[in-house]
């Protein structure tokens, strides 16, 4: 039998899926950066972490809960494509292999789970972490990601525009982040002792490696390689250069210089906004929606310190609050032109497409916050979520993983010293 | 002899080693610390957030020289050290009782 398999669409969606996959250590390192030394390690550990938990679980079930046939507008059937089986034979009137899809989907459930580690670390238990990760996967991500992209999907059904993820993934990261970090609480002696990022090499290398995977994750959501995805490719890196220099902007006014942690939180902040909006605006579209990205997130991170609660990385300034400016702006800035094919109120379509966008998007927000408030009481009732304030103090590396993260100093314990205060050790242990 | 300390700005190391080598001092140690003192230390913004940080970077210097030599070295090191702003450092004596040249077992001013 023939195959209508396009092979063009089915390299570029596998290329686009391993890109999405380059994102999470992207974001790790993005992340690892900005905390202390002492707590590098987790960090990293805990975006990956989420994503090897989150891999299993869209194999056994979360692709079928996500994309399986609609139940209700709320959730897919979980058990229709359990364990993926039932997907491998070749389909002869596919373009696009459904394991393609099933591929590139994963990597995003995988990510969006990371995200929401940034706002929690240096004081949290990994266990709890990962506990958390699961659940929050299952109870969450699962069933947002199929009210806004699966078929029969309510937010899907409303004709909610969220492209790539403006709503499924960041905003709904965002408000987990929000919620355990008020659970998870303060790090000691935040905001009052300086807690500098200790590497803005590693944070801007990470920056990097998020905007080349990000063109996969945007111009990938087309699921095909045709015009509408290099139009994407295009919105998506003209927002983001126009959002670095908005955050740049902030701060050169504001605090009188440019700083690298800012470039790379504009890069950040105009990707997350127009991840949403890609297929929706003008390329101008998407220098205003950077540049309003950019200027408004560089804004919003302050807001931590007004409420006071310690969101440590900004997931709640950058992604919930660039998830919404981008998802907003499609109400004002779509154009009829673009691939989405919907006029915003710029463009004379009125103000409906805005209100939908902002019952998707607050929807959205108030569930995940609900459900990530419950489910981090619940671990934090078990005593699984914070570490003791000495292990704290010591550094999570140590306490929770059992490594440093630098050895480069010979005094610090590299070198030579090291390797006799090792041996010393293990002795001690055996004599034990 | 006299064990002398110098605390200075990292970037005046080199200018401080020529001087010593150029008085005929033949060894030092050199180790990065940091402090402050009447400089204090410097403000740097993180998303917006402004942190001070106390100490600053510095190169402490040490050198042991024969007491007779005093005046010459503290003179150079002085000199070499110098830029006229806040935070050129320090530089301060102690009395030695001893020295002893590790591979030879020579002591006192054979040792230096």
């Amino acid at each position: 039998m023939e195959s209508a398999l396009n092979s063009g669409d089915t390299a570029w969606m596998l290329t686009a899926a391993a890109m999405v996959m380059l994102m999470i250590p992207g974001l790790a390192f993005f992340y690892g950066g900005m905390v202390r030394s002492k707590s590098v390690l987790n960090m990293l550990m805990m975006v990956m972490g989420a994503t090897f938990i989150v891999g299993v679980l869209w194999v056994i079930f979360g692709y079928s809960m996500t994309f399986g046939s609609d139940i209700g507008g709320v959730i897919g059937n979980p058990t229709e494509f359990l364990g993926l089986e039932s997907l491998m034979a070749d389909d002869p009137e596919a373009t696009l292999p459904i394991m393609a899809f099933v591929a590139f989907q994963g990597m995003f459930a995988c990510l969006t789970v990371g995200l929401i580690a940034g706002a929690i670390p240096d004081r949290t238990k990994y266990n709890g972490w990962l506990v958390f990760g699961a659940i929050w996967a299952v109870l969450v991500y699962f069933p947002v990601a199929h009210w806004v992209w699966a078929s029969g999907g309510w937010i899907f059904e409303m004709g909610v525009i969220d492209f790539a993820g403006g709503t499924a993934v960041h905003i709904n990261a965002g408000a987990a982040a929000l919620a355990l970090a008020i659970v998870v609480g303060k790090r000691t002696g935040w905001p009052r002792t300086p807690m500098r990022p200790h590497n803005l090499t590693m944070v801007m290398i990470g920056a990097g490696l998020l905007w080349f995977g990000w063109f996969g994750f945007n111009a990938g959501s087309e699921l095909a390689a045709d015009n509408a995805s290099a139009v994407v490719f295009v919105n998506t890196f003209a927002a983001t250069c126009a959002a670095a220099i908005g955050w740049l902007v902030v701060e050169k006014l504001r605090d009188g210089h440019m700083t690298t942690l800012g470039a790379a939180s504009g890069i950040v902040a105009g990707l997350v906004a127009i991840t949403p909006a890609c297929s929706a605006v003008s390329p101008v579209g998407a220098l205003i929606v950077g540049v309003l990205a950019g200027v408004i997130c560089a804004l919003a991170v302050s807001l931590k310190y007004r409420f006071g609660y310690d969101d440590s990385l900004d997931v709640v300034g950058v992604h919930l609050v660039g998830g919404l400016v981008g998802t907003l702006l499609i109400g004002v800035l779509a154009t009829d032109l673009a691939p989405a094919g919907v006029n915003g109120l710029l463009y004379g379509g009125g103000g409906e497409q805005l209100g939908k966008q902002a019952i998707g998007a607050f929807s959205v927000m108030a569930y995940s916050f609900a459900v990530a408030l419950i489910i981090g009481l619940i671990l934090k009732a078990a005593g699984i979520m914070r570490v003791t304030q000495d292990d704290e103090l010591s550094g999570v590396d140590l306490v929770e993983h059992a490594e440093s993260a630098y050895e480069l100093g010979e005094a610090g314990g590299g070198g030579h010293f090291a390797g006799i205060g090792a041996g010393a050790a293990r002795r001690d242990r055996e004599e034990i | 002899m006299k064990l002398v300390t110098a605390i200075i700005k990292p970037f005046k190391l080199e200018d401080v080693k020529n001087a010593l080598e150029g008085v005929g001092v033949r060894g030092m140690t050199v180790s990065e610390s940091s402090g402050f003192g009447r400089q204090g230390g410097h403000t740097e913004v993180y998303r917006g957030a402004e942190y001070t940080v106390d100490l600053v970077p510095k190169v402490r210097v040490e050198v042991l020289i024969d007491s007779d030599r005093l005046d010459e070295v503290l003179e150079v090191v002085t000199n070499a050290a110098q830029t006229g702003k806040i935070g050129d450092g320090k530089v301060w004596v102690t009395p030695i009782e001893e020295v002893i040249r590790v591979r030879t077992g020579e002591r006192g001013a054979d040792a230096l």
